[in-house]
């Protein structure tokens, strides 16, 4: 019994592998009902009027892209369907290439035109300072986008001056940002805020919502899962979630039959 | 021989991973064009990557350097194009030198990038004192916006709804149980960082309590690691099963 407890890990890591690649191949539909932070995002783009404007901060990499980036895509699409302005952001240096092909591979499955119906307005450092430019004037902040056009000449940004005047903010966090968007961005200027952000930070973040300075949280891949069946643009998320649930009753045996064996072996040590 | 049994791992290993490349070029699975070789790059850092679970080996070390070189290198690009040139080199720069430029430099960028420039003479033994000037801008202008807005953001609001009567009248019985949890929790966790009183009797009992909130913030923050690092995972077996093997639709 004992030799289970020097088990090598790299047959640990062997089947969690196999049972990853065989859930992944082998379709099976499982339940995915949304939770009280997912739709708190969901009903907020819900109740926006066609043409309201809303800002997507990306602040993460490729290093958390699995978690965010379908986040990013359900929530554009739910965006773009409802006819609704959108701003794009960074705060990373990472993110310009993954926002852009979001944006642009989502909007072109609506029809959107670049400049009139979205904008990306790109990275720029700073973090906190850069969104209380952000707060005071818009154009100043980002004089020109991503692409080198002049932001003033925009229609997309037409009646955005400051963060005061969008209608809602989404950040999709790896890191801290949100918290920065909280503390410098909603707090002053009083935008309503949601976010998305990598499942590690997701406890972190509760207390956000029940102060209610989120009114949403998708919580990693579960969270993107989530949004996309709410939209009903189910995509690599809810495949995803095969493998995660079959993963998760694997970890669960693995750490009873851990415990039985250690108690086991322990008994017999002492009998 | 051990040395001899990891070289030839690695080799073989190198020399399927070619051998199944060319299959799926041949076979048209994989276009032959740059996305197809993006592809095969990917899948091949995927695989280096993951090496390590195995052992640690020059496969995996030249994904990790190739990775720090290429991620510092965007950043540099980006940071030139998104910000330095639109927001200091055209606006100051370009209409200082060039005959040609309409519009008149912006002087007052020359403050802020004196400053900037300040903050790399730290590399300097004789200059470094100018530094200095920097980082009081930085640090008496951080203190003087963060103070009062972290108070607000994180301790003020944060208290708001901690103080929410158990009951007012028209909420359910769970919120009711929800928030007498809440305050349960926080008093006790409060109670179990105190130091300076000995954890006995009611203090003993209600930090006893406390340990047990903490118990499971740690569990859950635990549960949801597993589900991030599964995920990262999962988007990496995708990846290699649809965009590489073409196995997935």
């Amino acid at each position: 019994m004992e030799k289970f407890l020097r088990i090598d890990r790299r047959i640990i890591f062997a089947i969690i592998t196999v049972a990853v690649i065989v859930s992944l191949i082998l379709r099976f539909e499982l339940p995915i009902p949304a939770s009280e932070p997912v739709h708190g995002v969901y009903e907020k783009i819900e109740s926006l009027p066609k043409g309201s404007h809303v800002m997507i901060s990306f602040d993460y990499d490729p290093s958390s892209k699995e978690e965010l980036q379908p986040m990013a895509v359900a929530f554009l699409h739910h965006c773009f369907s409802r006819d609704l302005k959108v701003i794009g952001m960074t705060h990373y240096t990472g993110a310009p290439g993954l926002a852009d092909q979001a944006m642009n591979s989502v909007a072109s499955q609506y029809q959107k035109k670049y400049g009139e119906d979205y904008a990306f307005l790109g990275y720029k450092p700073g973090n906190a300072s850069l969104i209380i430019n952000m707060g005071e004037n818009m154009y100043s902040a980002f004089p020109k986008d991503f692409y080198g056009n002049d932001t003033t000449t925009l229609p997309v940004l037409q009646g955005v001056d400051s963060l005061r005047n969008l209608d809602f903010l989404f950040d999709l966090a790896a890191g801290t940002s949100i918290e920065t968007w909280i503390v410098y961005g909603k707090e002053k200027y009083k935008f309503e805020l949601g976010a998305g952000c990598t499942a590690v930070m997701g406890p972190d973040m509760y207390p956000f919502l029940q102060s209610k300075q989120l009114i949403g949280l998708l919580g990693g891949l579960k969270g993107a899962a989530e949004y996309e069946a709410l939209v009903k643009k189910k995509a690599n998320a809810v495949s995803g979630m095969r493998p995660q649930s079959v993963v998760h009753v694997i970890i669960i045996l693995f750490v009873i039959f851990g415990n039985v064996v250690y108690f086991t072996t322990r008994r017999a040590r002492h009998a | 021989m051990r040395k001899d049994s990891n070289f030839l791992i690695l080799v073989g290993t190198i020399g399927l991973f070619v051998c199944v490349n060319i299959f799926l070029m041949a076979s048209g699975k994989l276009p032959l064009s740059f996305d197809g070789f993006g592809i095969i790059l990917g899948a091949g850092l995927t695989f280096a990557v993951y090496s390590f679970l195995y052992k640690d080996n020059p496969a995996f070390k030249i994904a990790e350097n190739l990775y720090v070189g290429v991620s510092l290198g965007y950043t540099i690009v980006i940071t030139w194009f998104n910000f330095l040139k639109p927001d200091l080199y055209d606006p100051l720069i370009v209409p200082m030198f060039s005959k040609a430029s309409e519009k008149a430099p912006q002087y007052a960028l020359i403050f802020p990038s004196l400053l900037g420039i300040f903050m790399l003479l730290r590399f300097s033994r004789k200059l470094s004192w100018l530094s200095r000037w920097t980082f009081a801008f930085v640090v008496g202008l951080g203190a003087g916006i963060s103070i009062p807005r972290v108070i607000s953001a994180f301790i003020l609001e944060q208290i708001k709804p901690s103080l929410r009567p158990v009951f007012s009248g028209g909420e359910t019985i769970l919120s009711s149980i929800n928030t007498l949890l809440i305050m349960l929790g926080v008093i006790s966790v409060l109670i179990y960082f105190i130091f300076s009183v000995e954890h006995k009797g009611t203090i003993g009992k209600f930090s006893k309590i406390g340990i047990w909130f903490l118990m499971i913030s740690f569990g859950a923050s635990f549960g949801y690691t597993v589900m991030g690092r599964l995920s990262l995972l999962i988007g990496r077996i995708q990846f290699l099963l649809r965009d590489w093997l073409g196995v997935l639709q």
